[in-house]
């Protein structure tokens, strides 16, 4: 069948997935970071879609470039988070951050 | 099945399978390249979904801008000179389980949902539009996150800051 | 007529009460009512022998039953049965027993309980009327019973000495012993005819309800009550040392009246016994009148020689009965209580005189005490059978009745020739006992100068027995009244139980002239033996003995029964209770303990286990709750994936349950 927006969403979907999987499952803070971009880019590609296939207008593009905008932002400030609790820990392993563990 | 078909799927596969490196891969700069792969990808299915100013947009930002700053954080953060940049997983099979959850209840979501589709079939190039709707339109949201870009790279130069 | 018999009854038991209870506040210590209750006794007893005599009928009976127990199939009658034996009988035991009463109130006086024993008199006088009175088995046992308590009551009347205690108690086991047969005889008696009554036994017999091997046994068991009773050989060991009671005891006692007894006892039920068991009686009084005659040659105690001399001669009695000689029998009971009382009372006066029993202090005394000789020697010369006193009649009959019997009955002629041997020896003894007492030098001067004849309370019995020692009955009436009864007169149904009496008139004739030949030679020639060795001097008895030494050893010993029954019946008995105790200490009171520790550990294994689970509970319950408080805990690990892992399924899982 002819390629339509049930296929892109289904993709964003699993891109989605796999960014989730990564920021749940990875021990490392970065490799969590990057898990989020995954996510980002995911619902980015939802817009975009639907900016495509629905939308009669660009809407949708613009959003996404608003996403970007503001997932550059906050990869900044996370990694800022990040190279701070490196100099706590010595260490960006989150498992040995659990100080608020009860 | 048309050529549009298969270079999408081509790029879906090549965007899932980066991204599928990047989750599985033990070391963080095989993680870091899967990312770089799926974000070209990503580029690319803008491309077919005729946002060519998104995709461009994409790789500069992305790729040239968000991927060297994970890259460099990396670099700052671990032991370059010790072998072990490997990361483990944590929880894995409830968290597999947990997000083939997520996906499921997704992909019947779209698949039961009916779509009201308006079919475009051309090719128009977007960045003049995009241009005049951030002007016109989203006007505020733009100025907004552009101060908000500002601030935050502030607050993370200053979060970042050695000392207290 | 009943009337009488039951006031006969009641007087000596009322006396008793009062007697046991307020006889020491009495004046004379109410010596006066014991003996005026049995003179009263006496006097309504006369009466009864005046209607029996005029009556003259050999069937002369008055009876009278009361009902007593009923119930179902149980049926008990208690009453009075009055015949011409119970008459005699009456008349001898209230005569006797009023003649010992006065006897004792010399003989007795200034002894510390002399109350009691009046009281002890007279609970014994009613026991021996009772017993002669009652009308059936049940009843005899009864007063049978009490009769064996008044004696033990008056044997040990003494009982600070240990001897007269021993003695006491030795009559009472040794009685029991055959009570305990004659009950299971009784028993057999009542559990095939159902009845205790003598005329309904009788009856029972005669139809043939009980016959054979069970009746001979039950009739051999009853007789053994009266082997106890009248101390016959085995169960003749109590009757010597008896002898520890006072002498006006063994006077009432044991020569008048109780082991009289077992011989009213058997002539009472004479129709059950039969040949088998007749032949038994008779075969157990030869034994005993022989054995009892031969240790009574060698004692030395007066009294021994006396007690020997009754053993003996219920024997004789035994010989009478079971060899059919029923008058025989009977009749030697009623002169040997006469004469033997008399014998005891003398004796008894001889050592209130001498205070001393042994014939060895004695000598000479015929001097110092001549009515107690005179009365004395009447005695001997009636129980050594010289005519025309009392016992001659009667020792003939017997040895009459036991060589018609041998006559019969060739293979058991023994029982005459044994018998007439006894009879002889019999005349040697007494004569022998009277010579060591009264007649030669005083052997004890001291004792000799302090003896004088006793008070008049104490001679008077002594003559009136004497008189009676002469004569008792004209025994023409006796053998009318008293004659032998036939079983075949109690069939109900005129049966066709065939007794086998009578028609033997010239076996008879015979053998009674033999007899009394017989009996007198016999006597004569103890006498003479006796005279020469212990008056003439001629043989001596020191050197006889000496030769017999061995014989006379077993003599002196009393045959060694003491000893065997020592080492056997009451070795054995100790060793029975000596076992017992132990069991009861180890066993039982192990059981005891043992119940106890066991019951000790539990209680502790209780508790222990009750605290470990009650701690253990309440433990487990804070363990449980740490537990999952521990695993509760691990949710907060602090790590913000896991909470974003948690957070992911919990919208999963709501999802889920939206969409399908």
């Amino acid at each position: 069948m002819t390629v339509g927006l049930e296929h892109y969403l289904v993709l964003s979907a699993a891109l989605f997935s796999l960014g989730l999987l990564a920021v749940i499952t990875k021990k490392n803070a970065v490799t969590v970071l990057m898990g989020i971009e995954l996510i980002l880019n995911a619902a980015n590609i939802n817009f975009v879609a639907f900016a495509r296939f629905i939308d009669t207008d660009l809407d949708g593009q613009v959003f996404a470039i608003f996403v970007i905008v503001t997932a550059a932002a906050s990869a900044a400030v996370a990694l800022a988070i990040v190279l701070n609790l490196y100099e706590h820990l010595r260490s960006i392993n989150l498992e040995e951050a659990d100080s608020l563990a009860g | 099945m048309n050529l549009f078909d298969i270079i999408f799927y081509a790029f879906a596969a090549f965007t899932l399978a980066s991204a599928a490196l990047m989750v599985v891969s033990k070391n963080i700069i095989h993680s870091a390249v899967g990312l770089l792969f799926s974000l070209f990808g990503v580029a690319g299915i803008y491309v077919l979904l005729a946002a060519d100013f998104l995709a461009v947009v994409q790789i500069l930002v992305y790729v040239g801008g968000i991927l060297i700053l994970l890259l460099f954080g990396v670099m700052l953060t671990q032991r370059i000179t010790s072998v072990d940049m490997r990361t483990g997983t944590l929880q894995l099979v409830p968290a597999i389980l947990a997000v083939a959850g997520v996906f499921v209840i997704l992909f019947r979501v779209i698949s039961k949902t009916s779509w009201e589709i308006i079919p475009k079939s051309d090719f128009n190039p977007t960045a003049e539009r995009i241009g005049h709707l951030l002007m016109k339109e989203f006007l505020i949201p733009f100025e907004i996150v552009s101060v908000f870009l500002l601030v935050a790279l502030v607050g993370a130069a200053f979060i970042a800051r050695k000392g207290t | 007529m009943i009337t009488n018999a039951i006031l006969i009854l009641l007087l000596p038991l009322i006396a008793f009460v009062i007697q046991i209870f307020v006889g020491k506040r009495l004046p004379r210590k109410g010596d006066w009512l014991s003996t005026g209750a049995m003179f009263l006794a006496f006097f309504l007893a006369v009466p009864i022998l005046i209607q029996a005599i005029s009556t003259y009928d050999a069937n002369f009976k008055i009876t009278q039953s009361w009902e007593w127990i009923n119930f179902g199939p149980v049926n008990v009658a208690f009453g009075i049965h009055i015949d011409n034996l119970t008459a005699i009988m009456l008349i001898v035991v209230t005569f006797i027993s009023s003649l010992i009463h006065l006897y004792s109130i010399g003989y007795m006086q200034g002894d510390p309980r002399y109350s009691r024993y009046f009281a002890y008199l007279s609970i014994f006088s009613f026991s021996m009327l009772g017993l002669i009175l009652v009308d059936g088995f049940f009843g005899i046992y009864i007063f049978w019973e009490l009769v064996g308590l008044s004696s033990y009551l008056l044997i040990g009347f003494w009982f600070e000495k240990n001897s007269a205690a021993n003695a006491a108690k030795k009559a009472f086991i040794t009685n029991r012993i055959g009570d305990v047969a004659m009950f299971a005889g009784i028993l057999i008696i009542f559990t095939t005819l159902g009845v205790f009554n003598f005329e309904e036994v009788f009856t029972g017999i005669a139809d043939g309800k009980l016959s054979g091997g069970l009746l001979t046994a039950a009739g051999i068991l009853i007789f053994m009550g009266a082997v106890g009773k009248s101390a016959q050989f085995p169960l003749h060991v109590w009757l010597p040392d008896a002898m520890e009671g006072p002498t006006p005891v063994s006077a009432l006692i044991h020569a008048a009246t109780m082991v009289a007894a077992g011989v009213y006892m058997v002539g009472r039920t004479f129709v059950i016994y039969t040949a088998d068991a007749l032949l038994v009686i008779a075969y157990i009084g030869t034994i005993t009148a022989f054995m009892a005659a031969t240790i009574a040659i060698v004692q030395k105690d007066i009294k021994r020689v006396l007690a020997y001399s009754t053993v003996s001669q219920l024997g004789f009695m035994m010989v009478g009965l079971g060899t059919g000689g029923y008058t025989a029998g009977l009749f030697h009971l009623t002169t040997h209580a006469f004469f033997k009382a008399l014998l005891f009372l003398g004796s008894g006066s001889v050592i209130h005189a001498v205070h001393s029993q042994e014939m060895d202090d004695m000598g000479g005394l015929r001097k110092k005490m001549p009515i107690t000789f005179w009365t004395f020697l009447i005695g001997t010369l009636a129980i050594s059978g010289v005519p025309p006193l009392s016992g001659f009649w009667s020792k003939d009959l017997i040895l009459a009745s036991a060589l018609e019997f041998g006559m019969l009955h060739p293979s058991h002629m023994v029982i005459f020739a044994v018998t007439l041997i006894a009879a002889g020896m019999t005349a040697f003894y007494m004569l022998r006992a009277v010579y060591l007492t009264f007649a030669g030098e005083p052997r004890d001067k001291e004792k000799f100068d302090h003896a004088h004849e006793s008070p008049l309370v104490m001679t008077i019995p002594l003559c009136v027995l004497a008189v009676f020692a002469i004569g008792t009955i004209w025994w023409g009436w006796l053998e009318h009244l008293l004659a032998k009864p036939e079983l075949s007169s109690f069939a109900s149904r005129g049966s066709q139980i065939v007794e086998t009496g009578g028609g033997h008139a010239d076996v008879t004739h015979t053998a009674h002239n033999i007899a009394m030949f017989s009996s007198i030679a016999i006597a004569g020639l103890g006498i003479l033996l006796s005279t020469l060795v212990y008056h003439w001097k001629k043989i001596s008895a020191e050197a006889w003995g000496r030769r017999l030494k061995p014989i006379y050893t077993l003599l002196w010993n009393k045959y060694y029964f003491d000893e065997f029954y020592g080492a056997t019946v009451i070795a054995g008995t100790l060793l029975i209770s000596k076992i017992s105790s132990l069991f009861d200490m180890k066993v039982i009171d192990g059981f005891v303990n043992g119940v106890a520790r066991i019951t000790v550990s539990f209680a502790f294994g209780n508790g222990r286990f009750d605290l470990k689970i009650v701690d253990g509970m309440v433990n487990l319950v804070g363990k449980i709750v740490t537990f999952f408080g521990a695993q509760l805990r691990m949710v907060q690990t602090g790590r913000v994936q896991n909470y974003i892992l948690i957070a992911l399924g919990a919208v999963v899982l709501v999802l889920i349950f939206q969409q399908f």
